[in-house]
């Protein structure tokens, strides 16, 4: 990684600058996740007066648990439909959006402002139009004879969690959509129209394909959306049920660790969770170096 | 050429009106919502124009919150949201802009180890490892305080690599000129880089205020005190508390309260959001 041609020479002020961003993150970044990594390998007893080591117990202990191996299937539920739903409604207002001249800006306006909304404040609002007694969308529902109830149906309240999550990251989806919509050459679409393809067909063989890094993109970004930021969505609504129905990984840590009181899993589940990130970030940042190439 | 077919387009119309109703319409119910009185949901029906309670719950929520219901008032919690947001900003932004400078305009042993320690904290999110960062803010006695609520969330990867990206656009002659004048660091740094760096300092003040004011998991573990309970979370104690059903007109005009600072930030810095949102996560 390359520096400036010409730089200042110094000898303690560079130490110093970068000196508030490193102890940060010593402290509360690198300190606590190697506690987790070093509380992962070991396990405390019921009053908390006892703690051995037992190496990779608390994993292996993990992947034979059904509930964990359940709150993982919950997980990748969620985040997939989550993802799909939020990145293919975004997708169609991009591609609506992108037709526009005059009005562009101002349909984009309407559709970017649910970014400003917290995740658990989405999952209150989508709590409150699906609840069963006084929920109008639950109403409506009823009318026609669907019996709507996320308190005691495990499939509503995964639906319900999915919408919320899905709702408030449309705005981003869609930005990056129109962003990625309005950079492919107005050209090769009417050469194709010069060639007689239809609608349906230049979408799907040029647009769609030139379309696929900023669609790769999202992907991944979803993802990590759906499994790390949506802790809120969750617990200001179902709290992981009905029967952990929706206790996905992040929830499941912080119940384990703060109301479970079991440290020795949570710290693992941590772990597991830490290196889910990694990896995802290490697919976001080589797509980002073959970006380039397209 | 693209045919121009006319219906198409008032299809298209169409279509996104009703999209863009569909997307406003959660916020719309929790608006009418916050305008009836307390009994109007019960019966069943949920009225979908607004109600005369307006002023009522609004200056209820603002001044008295619900005190039994162990929530303090939300214009407490509101100016609680405020100064966290703030402090979480700005110091994204003042910690990110030093490290960038010391990254792109020093040589320094170590540089690389400490580009990526600064680097790993994109991969540790709060979520990944709550109860060992929890354990390190209570020992440094930092609960129920504006700098627990603040100081760990401050180290930032990603405006670190945005500034550090901005400045290797900078021409090397400003460093030079600079030099050539007997500008040293800091002059450099406050008469040349800040300036230009003006618009990316606004685009991600923007971002950075949402992400701010949005916390939710880190209040929720490090308050117990009320007096530091913030908008978003106090919101989740209000719909949970208590046995009986919450009461949904006091929520939903907290639920607006909560929501209107952030929309309003991007609605009229659209511009700078975008710019900041796409650049951020390049």
């Amino acid at each position: 990684m390359q520096t400036k041609r010409m730089t200042f020479n110094h000898r303690w002020l560079p130490y110093a600058l970068l000196a508030p961003q490193v102890i940060i993150t010593l402290v509360f970044f690198i300190w606590p996740a190697s506690q987790a990594l070093y509380q992962s390998l070991l396990r405390q007893d019921a009053f908390g007066f006892n703690t051995t080591f037992v190496g990779l117990a608390n994993f292996i202990d993990l992947f034979s648990d059904s509930l964990y191996l359940n709150s993982m299937r919950v997980t990748l539920i969620f985040s997939v439909s989550t993802t799909l739903l939020s990145m293919s409604i975004s997708l169609f207002f991009a591609v609506l959006v992108n037709k526009m001249l005059r009005s562009r800006d101002l349909y984009t306006t309407f559709l970017v402002w649910p970014y400003a909304i917290a995740p658990a404040i989405a999952g209150v609002l989508w709590w409150f139009m699906f609840n069963p007694s006084i929920g109008i969308l639950s109403y409506m529902l009823q009318s026609i004879g669907f019996d709507w109830n996320h308190r005691a149906n495990a499939n509503h309240a995964m639906a319900l969690v999915v919408m919320a999550a899905a709702w408030k990251q449309i705005s981003y989806n869609f930005l990056f959509f129109l962003a990625g919509l309005q950079s492919i050459p107005q050209s090769l679409i009417e050469a194709a129209a010069i060639d007689g393809a239809g609608r349906f067909k230049r979408f799907y063989s040029i647009v769609l394909p030139l379309l696929s890094p900023v669609t790769f993109f999202l992907l991944v970004v979803n993802i990590v959306y759906a499994m790390f930021d949506t802790f809120g969505v969750i617990h200001a609504t179902t709290e992981g049920g009905p029967a952990q129905a929706t206790n996905i990984l992040v929830y499941k840590v912080f119940r384990d660790g703060f109301i479970g009181m079991n440290l020795g899993s949570s710290a693992a589940q941590s772990v597991i969770l830490m290196l889910i990130v990694v990896l995802l970030t290490v697919v976001q940042f080589r797509f980002i170096e073959r970006k380039v190439n397209y | 050429m693209v045919e121009n077919k006319p219906w198409a387009t008032v299809l298209a119309h169409l279509f996104l009106i009703l999209g863009v109703a569909m997307v406003a319409f959660p916020i719309y119910v929790a608006f009418i919502a916050s305008t009836h009185p307390a009994g109007s949901f019960v019966s069943g029906t949920m009225p979908l124009l607004p109600g005369g309670e307006f002023w009522n719950n609004y200056s209820t929520v603002i001044t008295e919150g619900r005190s039994r219901a162990g929530t303090p008032p939300i214009g407490l919690m509101l100016w609680n949201s405020l100064l966290m947001a703030l402090a979480i900003t700005f110091g994204k932004l003042a910690v990110s802009l030093l490290s960038a400078f010391a990254i792109v305009y020093f040589r320094f042993p170590f540089r690389m180890l400490f580009f990526w320690l600064i680097f790993m904290t994109l991969m540790l999110p709060v979520e990944v490892r709550i109860v060992p960062t929890f354990q390190v803010v209570a020992d440094l006695g930092m609960l129920n305080s504006f700098a627990g609520l603040s100081i760990p969330l401050i180290a930032s990867a990603t405006a670190t690599f945005l500034f550090r990206q901005f400045f290797m656009t900078v021409p090397e002659e400003m460093l030079e000129a600079a030099r050539v004048d007997g500008a040293g660091p800091f002059k450099f740094f406050k008469d040349i880089l800040l300036p230009l760096s003006i618009t990316n300092i606004a685009a991600l003040f923007v971002i950075m205020f949402i992400y701010g004011w949005n916390q939710y998991l880190w209040p929720l573990l490090i308050t117990t005190d009320q007096s530091y309970y913030t908008i978003v979370m106090g919101i989740q104690r209000m719909v949970t508390a208590g046995d009986s059903e919450p009461l949904w007109h006091l929520v939903m005009a907290t639920v607006i309260l909560a929501a209107l600072p952030p929309t309003l930030v991007i609605l009229f810095m659209q511009r700078l959001f975008v710019k900041g949102l796409t650049e951020t996560e390049k």
